[in-house]
């Protein structure tokens, strides 16, 4: 492989990690700007869909099929999170909204474990998901192609979403000044359960890219990649939608730059690295690369 | 001297209350219950800890159990009897193999590396606010964790770290209990801990009366983090055989748990949340083995218990968000003024 080759291939790689990044932080930036809640919970959206997507495999259904109400499970899961766990605190402290949101995950993996059994279990990709393009030394996973497709797909049709919709008008509104907006006649209810919906909608196709990615599904599964969609949305600016794509790619780059650049012996402490320099970053900005750059003077 | 009295008074009858509790269940009662009264006594301290960073400073912290699992696997190292060391641990470096040390001073050089990162990273992690905080402290839980399960010399990496002396009893646990409630009790009381709570209420206020909010907050997580490296260290020396998963996301959440439901602030608060936490989740956990209750037979669900305090915690927060205690502390005094109310005018 040339050098020019192996930037090539290291490129892709990251431009794939990093969608599925930024798709997940999107999720979290939007309910986040709305609510100031760290919707923690929003990995186990990914569970959800990937368990609903893999069980009607199982019964024999086609793979898009089942990809389809998987997503549309995640979506569901998302809508039913807001009513029930989120709606009530609406407006309480950002701690006890965080709080709650782990409440949220405790009781859905563990319900996961109780339902699916705590052990992973395969996840049956078909097969352009599982091909691989050669372009003569490089090779790319057919997985890779879709996850920046689909991404590149999702953002744009979000970016109109917000920019020429009315209710992605409000959704802004809403993100800017949740009052002022209800002051303006906006159905704030509809607008946030909207942010919900698309959040996990993407969380639901982030999942079944993941598991694919994986090749295998059990109910602990969201955990790393909300962790993930956290250093992203942070490293963005909290609540900043364009700041969660940023954060998200920038992540994604950052990942393959430290597997590529440490030592063989420290690449098993990838992770620790990555959120080290997360917790530098936010020493010199600590409202992340998007947000205001004003702090509190200690 | 009469009123010194009755300024000590409640104290003492806590400490005599306390002290019939356990010696009651030394002399009479089980293992079960003396293991329950352990861990609540650890529990004590991690919430009181959590309560000392969390509860008064208002920075909110998510990854002390970082702090416990440095404590646990720094107290366990150093106690390891050296023949299982030989075994377990081959690779260790030269002045750590030849050293056992006894309970007390592995316990205290536990603690006191845990203050040490806690300094070094509350020196970033401090500036930081809201959500920005929480966000950060879990990744500094997650670095812990990271390198706990790749450090392999010292840690035995992602496999059981087993053959740790079962040092912790109920009574020297109890008494770092006693000693970390008192400890953070006196601070909440002291011109520190009102700064710590003043810098909580309005940071910007705080500031302009001269008050060092950085520092204050500093001096809180790393005080919060002695506490925490002790449990950690007792912790290891009660359960005597671990893994980096123990400390971990559950473990996190169980202690916040803790804290939330007595009352965040509290100190009172954080002992009546530990007993109330640990006395439902023994009773769900019993009751998740499943049951025969004549001819009815109830199956066994693991992780029911769980999923029941997930829910219980989503019902404080919507319906108590300040917890029990909602920061206010259990006044004794006024408890016996009310029961017993004084017969003449003066009090």
């Amino acid at each position: 492989m040339t050098p020019l080759e192996l930037l090539l291939q290291q490129l892709i790689n990251a431009v794939s990690v990093g969608s599925l990044y930024a798709l997940m932080a999107i999720g979290l930036a939007m309910v986040f700007g709305i609510l100031r809640l760290i919707n923690f919970a929003h990995g186990d959206l990914i569970m959800v869909g990937s368990y609903v997507a893999l069980l009607l495999t199982t019964i024999g259904l086609p793979f898009w099929v089942a990809a389809i109400a998987g997503i549309a499970a995640s979506t569901l899961a998302g809508l039913l999170m807001e009513r029930l766990a989120y709606r009530p605190i609406r407006g309480a402290h950002e701690v006890s909204m965080l709080l709650t949101s782990f409440s949220v995950t405790i009781l859905l993996e563990n319900l996961a474990i109780i339902l699916f059994r705590p052990t992973s279990r395969p996840f049956p990709a078909p097969a352009i998901l599982r091909g691989v393009i050669e372009l003569g030394q490089l090779r790319i996973a057919g997985l890779d192609v879709i996850a920046i497709a689909v991404a590149a797909v999702l953002l744009a049709s979000l970016t109109l979403f917000v920019k020429r919709t009315n209710i992605g008008i409000s959704m802004r509104a809403a993100s800017q000044d949740l009052l002022a907006a209800r002051l303006m006649g906006i159905d704030v209810n509809k607008v946030i359960a909207t942010a919900f919906a698309i959040g996990s909608l993407m969380a639901g196709v982030v999942g079944l890219l993941w598991s694919a990615r994986v090749g295998k599904v059990d109910p602990l599964m969201g955990f790393n990649p909300v962790l993930k969609a956290f250093v992203a949305s942070v490293i963005g600016g909290l609540g900043s939608l364009s700041g969660a794509v940023i954060g998200g790619y920038v992540l994604g780059a950052l990942e393959i730059l430290l597997q590529g650049l440490l030592p063989a012996a420290l690449t098993p402490y990838r992770d620790a690295f990555v959120f080290a320099i997360l917790i530098i970053l936010l020493l010199f900005r600590p409202n992340g690369i998007l947000g205001s750059s004003e702090k509190e003077k200690l | 001297m009469n009123a010194l009295l009755r300024r000590l008074a409640p104290a003492a009858l806590l400490m005599a209350l306390l002290a019939l509790l356990l010696g009651g269940t030394d002399l009479f009662a089980g293992d079960y219950m003396k293991r329950i009264l352990i861990g609540i006594g650890i529990n004590v301290i991690l919430v009181v800890a959590l309560n000392l960073s969390n509860g008064f400073t208002g920075v909110f912290s998510l990854g002390h159990i970082g702090f416990m699992a440095i404590g646990a696997y720094t107290a366990s190292v150093l106690t390891l009897p050296l023949s299982l060391k030989a075994v377990n641990l081959p690779s260790l470096p030269g002045w750590l193999a030849h050293v056992a040390l006894p309970f007390l001073p592995a316990t205290i050089i536990a603690g006191l590396l845990a203050t040490l990162v806690a300094y070094l990273v509350g020196l970033s992690l401090m500036r930081l606010k809201g959500s920005y905080v929480s966000v950060a402290t879990l990744g500094f839980m997650v670095i812990v964790y990271v390198v706990l399960v790749n450090w392999d010399q010292v840690t035995r990496g992602a496999r059981t770290f087993a053959g740790v002396p079962g040092y912790s009893t109920m009574w020297n646990v109890w008494i770092w209990a006693v000693l970390a409630v008192l400890l953070v009790w006196r601070i909440g009381r002291s011109p520190a801990g009102r700064d710590m709570m003043a810098a909580r209420d309005d940071p910007a206020a705080a500031q302009a009366l001269g008050i060092s909010v950085m520092r204050s907050r500093l001096m809180a997580f790393c005080i919060s983090a002695f506490l925490t490296g002790v449990a950690g260290s007792l912790w290891a020396h009660f359960i005597t055989s671990f893994s980096p998963k123990s400390f971990y996301f559950t473990q996190a959440f169980s202690v916040i748990t803790m804290l939330v439901i007595g009352g965040m602030g509290s100190v009172s608060g954080s002992v009546i949340g530990v007993f109330l936490v640990t006395i439902v989740s023994e009773l769900l956990r019993n009751a998740e083995r499943g049951a025969t209750i004549g001819s009815f037979v109830i199956p066994p669900i693991y992780g029911a218990s769980q999923v029941v305090m997930a829910v219980l915690f989503i019902l404080i927060i919507v319906f108590r968000p300040s917890g029990i205690m909602g920061g206010r502390e259990l006044d004794l005094r006024r408890i016996a003024k009310r029961l017993f109310p004084p017969r003449s005018g003066k009090t």
